[in-house]
């Protein structure tokens, strides 16, 4: 029996809320595409992406009219290029790139991501020829996404990947600096990075997937603040937890029925709902706004964290239960300059980078979309790389660094990327150096998995 | 196949005419409806039965569109799992 109350509830929370699914990603192995031959494989590459994902957008589009449910974005995620790169005789890994481009613009969607390697333990075959590349294929590409997983809890953080890593984030910056730095905005640095991720740009589909999967990364922090705007007067933070739960359990199950409607419509597998709440530059569609809304007076001062930590845990716990299969990234995505809360807050000078880094240890991913100046030194960028593969590694969570070389900026200055990506603020780092310590290479040991304090 | 008409904005004449008119025109069995006026907002729910309708459901969506622009209020059909999806365990 439907209730009207439910049903206006609804059609308020994605008129007026900005709730949607954020993206349906179609995960596609290529690893039946390898050839010694780099043309050949590249052919291979196209012919798949196009017949595996060719029905993908309408078919994501005619759920989105039948359900009244917007799907703002359809997406591509591909087994990481550096291992199809390795068979190869003489690749150009931009090659690579610009076939995964190609390929995606003709099914119509708009980023592919697995421009990647995986490199936590050290180099393979295809690795360093990829890390290398990240720059130039980024520039020579639209919407191919790069990512590099140099950590994680079992295998401990390839700082040698890591050293390389700083550079190539501002070489990437150095080199589209006339298209506002985008390079490095489609370059994300991970600390055990999922194999399931439906959300760019550190999206690629892990070997241990199958063939052809679809994912959802659901949406919605604007109803969720808006519900705490309209219900959380005089409750407790427990009540609060409650309130979140049940919100994200309403956003999780439109996601986990749009995940199947697709999936069933192109016969493709369900893989994952990513339980995330992902913000957009939209006033109101903000992670930041739904921590304020709990009571700070600007995100990032004290108790921030904390109120993080509630939000990212309730929206773990009402998802779960709303779905059966849970992936991906799951919890509060804090990126900058994508959350108009976020951008906010930094201006004013209430969020600082520390704090941010802070916060990544209780969020989903972490240093995100951040604009650094344009002078930031590479090994400054690789030390806030480790920082956050050390608080990824030890807490068994996944954290990442995507930040961006403002080239010829200053703090004080802004930087527009348009659309999703959004704008930020050029935001203050330490500048005391850590060049010998990154300069040392080698690996940290992965970390004790007991007498954890 | 059922879905749900939603119907949201100020109140004037012929609202309800207008969208069962569409439903006439295209096909689609009115199987409940409820309406009410909260502070000046009219809000109107329709469960219509969409197996036999003479369009696809991008078109009936667009008739409606076209309804709600001339009326001034915004019509949605949505399939009606949505709902249930959303609101029942």
């Amino acid at each position: 029996m439907l209730d009207t109350k439910d049903i206006l509830e609804t059609i308020h929370m994605i008129s007026d809320e900005n709730l949607d699914v954020r993206t349906v990603t179609m995960g596609i192995s290529l690893l039946d595409c390898a050839d010694e031959d780099p043309h050949r494989a590249c052919e291979k590459i196209y012919n798949k992406i196009t017949t595996r994902a060719k029905d993908l957008v309408k078919v994501a589009e005619e759920v989105s009219t039948a359900y009244g449910v917007p799907i703002v974005n359809k997406r591509i995620s591909v087994t990481p290029i550096a291992m199809l790169l390795a068979p190869c005789k003489n690749p150009d890994p931009v090659e690579f790139a610009r076939t995964l481009d190609a390929a995606a613009k003709k099914v119509g969607v708009n980023f592919v991501g697995g421009f990647s390697a995986l490199v936590q333990k050290g180099f393979s075959a295809g690795d360093r020829l990829l890390i290398d590349s990240i720059p130039d294929a980024l520039a020579a590409t639209d919407i191919v996404c790069s990512s590099i997983n140099i950590g994680s809890t079992k295998a401990g953080i390839n700082m040698d990947a890591v050293a390389l890593m700083g550079p190539i984030v501002r070489r990437a910056a150095e080199i589209t600096a006339q298209r506002n730095c985008i390079g490095p905005a489609k370059l994300v640095v991970f600390c055990n990075a999922p194999e399931d991720n439906p959300f760019m740009a550190g999206a690629f589909h892990g070997p241990g997937e199958p063939d052809c999967v679809i994912h959802v990364g659901v949406s919605g922090p604007g109803a969720v603040r808006a519900a705490l705007a309209k219900q959380s007067a005089g409750m407790d933070l427990g009540e609060v937890a409650e309130l979140v739960k049940r919100t994200a359990f309403k956003i999780t199950r439109m996601g986990q029925l749009v995940g199947n409607l697709v999936s069933e419509r192109l016969g493709v597998p369900f893989g994952i709902v990513d339980l995330s709440l992902a913000p957009t530059p939209a006033i109101g569609d903000s992670v930041a706004n739904v921590l304020e809304e709990m009571g700070l007076e600007s995100c990032g001062c004290c108790g921030t964290t904390a109120a993080l930590a509630l939000l990212n845990d309730a929206v773990k716990k009402g998802g779960v239960m709303a779905s059966n299969f849970v992936g991906g990234l799951s919890g509060a995505f804090i990126p900058v300059s994508e959350d108009a809360g976020m951008i906010a807050a930094a201006q004013c000078g209430s969020l600082s980078i520390e704090k941010l880094e802070a916060m990544t240890a209780v969020c989903s991913v972490g240093i995100d979309m951040v604009i650094l100046p344009g002078d930031t030194p590479a090994e400054v960028i690789s030390a806030l790389i480790a920082d956050e593969a050390a608080i990824g590694m030890v807490n068994s969570k996944t954290t990442a660094v995507r930040v961006i070389p403002a080239i010829g900026k200053q703090v004080g200055d802004t930087l527009d990327f348009g659309g999703l990506l959004g704008w930020g603020p050029v935001m203050q780092i330490n500048r005391f150096s850590p060049a010998k310590f990154i300069g040392r290479g080698g690996r940290i040991p992965a970390p004790l998995q007991s007498l954890k304090n | 196949m059922k879905a749900v008409v939603t119907v949201v904005g100020r109140d004037t004449v012929g609202i309800l005419a207008k969208v069962a008119g569409v439903c006439a025109e295209t096909n689609v069995n009115v199987e409940e409806v409820t309406q009410s006026i909260l502070s000046g907002t009219f809000a109107m729910i329709m469960v219509v039965d969409v197996t036999a309708c003479t369009i696809d459901f991008a078109e009936l969506q667009q008739c409606f569109n076209a309804a709600g622009e001339e009326k001034g209020v915004d019509i949605k059909v949505t399939r009606q799992e949505l709902y249930d999806a959303m609101h029942h365990i």
